[in-house]
């Protein structure tokens, strides 16, 4: 790189130069004392702030960026309560793998470990819930430290990266004559030949085989790839929570999503096969059941480019490292297409005796039927996030998700309050869709403050809030499992959403009260710009099948 | 916490993990918290930095699990854990420094 005329800058307009170059346009956060420098800094910026009113809130409208692009987002927050804040929606991004860079204040150097004014120990917090973490001891370190960040946010398996920068540091002044290159993810090591031969013979040989596509599928760009080699050698597919959208759900060989919600039909062809080929999966609990029952006839294929994922719950019969798209390419001329009749058939009796049950469906005043209304007004471009609950659920079985990165959802922590803040990213990082938030009673209440950045930055998120009076999940686990001891999941009180809306200044419709509730449905919808949309749902509604905590998959009841 | 006897301790199969780390003040931190967080715990440990100072070396003496391949793979993920070798229990680094522990 050609040698500049060095230029004396603070360690904060260091930072903020190096966002620029590294081609960030929009961050959120919230300023404090000794984060400060930084946005003094910022002010001079073409970066877009965008002031959140929680720091998690901050965090997730972060996530949501990332989530709808692949792209590394950036929040920020002020030392102490600034910083703890702000861990929830660290600790879901690495759960999720998400590419977040978090950039917090810390006090001054001199003062770290003498209990200062909000002082935490941010870098021993962040810990186990970031893929790095740096605590920057000084402007020159800068330079390396944040393309870093993005580097490592990026590579691999992505993650969080949290960067604490002590407020001395945010000042001191030093000569820049070179600026480094923006951090960009490290290419990933060729896969072993041998592997994918070994492969693409069990692949060949199977009767009875399972393509199991995680959230590392939608990561990787490998959407395509993973649809092509299903296609060419007949395979039903699964999807985990994480990966919904990365084959349309009504293609043929689509099974939908598996395990604790999944069809009963799912399930079971799961049980019967004999090959599972997982691909960017890390065989959660949530989607295997009890492990020992899981899939307890089938050999395994694994591939994954976190290498600490193979063997971790289940021992792979054949293992690859390796990023999943270059994988599933390398594979698609090597197997072979054969004709499959009889286990495609004995799938396709699967799927007809046990379908998932959508009761409702057409009947937009149940939950099933209000999904499908949503969706019936809106095409693929769509976005579509959620909150935590049986909404989630619901949302997850109904919706017709057709394109990765469609789907945004808090799959690993199940983080309630993800889900408006997350649209609010998403619709900022592409404004030209439009973004919809499914969100509970319960949920709602733990990001609402974020209604009103909705409004100020005018973003086009519809929140579809299904009220069932409740937290539903509890409600539902309660019932099924606790002998219906209902205890502190019934709300007594119920603000009135529709004015707290519009008292944070987002317009508001109530299904309930709406004569003709599709065609107030898909006014709402069409409308520019932020607006809650109300719907009251029976509190005993349930999400079926469910397989109960600890039990296997096939046990499952309902559906 | 730790209801063993050390003759008991000392019949469990023991590894010898040795890490190249990059030498700062975080370091220990990732990597001890990575085994204690699965509460795994670490029987000894010895570090000193090599050469110029801007690595160091980590030993670590623990008991052989069936999580200890998934431990393994864990710490050679940490960004500033540059190699990680496993030696047996025969390895002399925790033996030479008996002599500080009657
Ligand atoms: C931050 C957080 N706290 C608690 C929980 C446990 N939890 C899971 S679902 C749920 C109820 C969610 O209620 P609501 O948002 O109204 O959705 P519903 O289930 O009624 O659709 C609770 C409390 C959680 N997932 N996240």
């Amino acid at each position: 790189m050609p040698k500049q005329t060095p230029e004396t800058l603070t360690g904060a307009q260091i930072v903020v130069r190096l966002l620029e170059r590294q081609g960030v346009r929009t961050v959120a956060g919230i300023p404090g004392g000794a984060i400060l420098p930084i946005y003094d800094a910022l002010s001079k910026s073409e970066i877009h702030h965008v002031l959140a009113r929680h720091e998690q809130g901050g965090g997730f409208m972060a996530q949501g960026m990332a989530r709808a692009t692949g792209v590394p987002a950036v929040c920020m927050a002020s030392s102490g309560p600034g910083a703890t804040n702000l861990l929830t929606a660290i600790a879901d991004a690495k759960l999720d793998s998400i590419p977040l860079v978090a950039i917090t204040g810390q006090v001054p150097k001199p003062m770290i470990g003498t209990d200062a004014f909000q002082e935490v120990d941010t870098y021993g917090l962040s810990i186990p819930i970031t893929k790095h973490n740096f605590l920057v001891g000084s402007a020159d370190d800068l330079l390396t430290v944040i393309p870093r960040a993005f580097r490592i946010a990026a590579s691999g398996r992505p993650g969080p990266v949290l960067v604490d920068i002590p407020k001395d540091v945010q000042n001191q002044l030093v000569d820049v004559d070179e600026w480094p290159a923006p951090g960009c993810a490290d290419v990933v090591p060729p896969p072993d030949g041998e592997l994918i031969e070994r492969a693409a013979a069990m692949i060949n040989a199977a009767a009875k085989p399972v393509l199991y596509l995680g959230g590392g599928v939608v990561h990787s760009g490998a959407a395509e790839a993973a649809v092509a080699l299903a296609q060419k050698a007949r395979l039903p597919t699964v999807m985990t929570l994480m990966a919904l959208g990365a084959m349309p759900v009504d293609h043929v060989l689509s099974l939908g999503m598996l395990g604790m919600h999944g069809a009963r039909c799912t399930n079971l062809a799961l049980d019967e096969c004999d090959l599972l080929i997982a691909v960017g999966a890390r065989f959660d609990d949530r989607a295997t059941g009890k492990v020992a029952g899981f899939c307890p006839q089938a050999k395994i294929i694994h591939i994954d480019i976190d290498p600490s994922e193979l063997d971790k719950i289940k021992t792979a019969h054949v293992g690859i490292a390796g990023d999943v798209r270059t994988v599933l390419e390398l594979l698609q001329p090597v197997i072979e297409s054969p004709q499959r009749h009889a286990w495609l058939a004995r799938v396709a009796s699967l799927k007809a005796d046990h379908p998932l049950r959508m009761p409702g469906i057409d009947d937009p005043r149940t939950p099933y039927g209000l999904i499908r209304a949503v969706a019936n007004c809106l095409d693929d471009e769509a976005t579509i996030t959620t909150d935590v609950g049986q909404h989630q659920m619901w949302v997850a079985q109904a919706y017709p998700l057709r394109r990765p990165r469609q789907w945004l959802t808090s799959g690993g922590l199940g983080t309630m309050g993800f889900g408006m803040p997350a649209a609010i990213g998403a619709s900022l990082a592409e404004p030209e869709r439009t973004v919809v938030c499914f969100t509970g009673d319960g949920s709602i209440l733990m990001n609402i403050q974020e209604l009103v950045t909705a409004a100020e930055e005018d973003v086009n998120v519809k929140i579809v809030l299904m009220n069932n009076s409740s937290l539903g999940l509890v409600f539902q686990q309660q019932t099924m499992f606790y002998g219906e001891r209902i205890y502190a999941s019934k709300f007594k009180g119920m603000p009135d959403f529709i004015r707290v809306a519009e008292g944070f200044g987002v317009p508001a419709v109530d299904l309930d009260k709406a004569s003709d509730p599709l065609a107030a449905l898909a006014a709402a919808l069409a409308t520019r710009g932020p607006m809650l949309i109300h719907a009251s749902i029976a509190m005993h509604e349930q999400v079926l099948p469910m397989v109960p905590p600890g039990a296997a998959n096939k046990e499952m009841i309902g559906g | 916490m730790n209801s063993l006897t050390r003759t008991e301790n000392q019949a469990l199969a023991r590894t010898v993990l040795e890490l190249d780390v990059n030498n700062h003040a975080g370091v220990m931190s990732h990597v001890v918290g990575l085994f204690s967080r699965r509460a795994y715990n670490v029987e000894g440990i010895l570090v000193m930095p090599v050469g110029s100072g801007a690595t160091s070396r980590i030993w670590l003496l623990v008991n052989e699990d069936e999580r200890l391949d998934q431990m393994v793979k864990q710490v050679e993920k940490l960004e500033d854990v540059l190699a990680v070798r496993r030696h047996g229990a025969e390895h002399e680094v925790f033996v030479r420094l008996e002599e500080f522990f009657v």
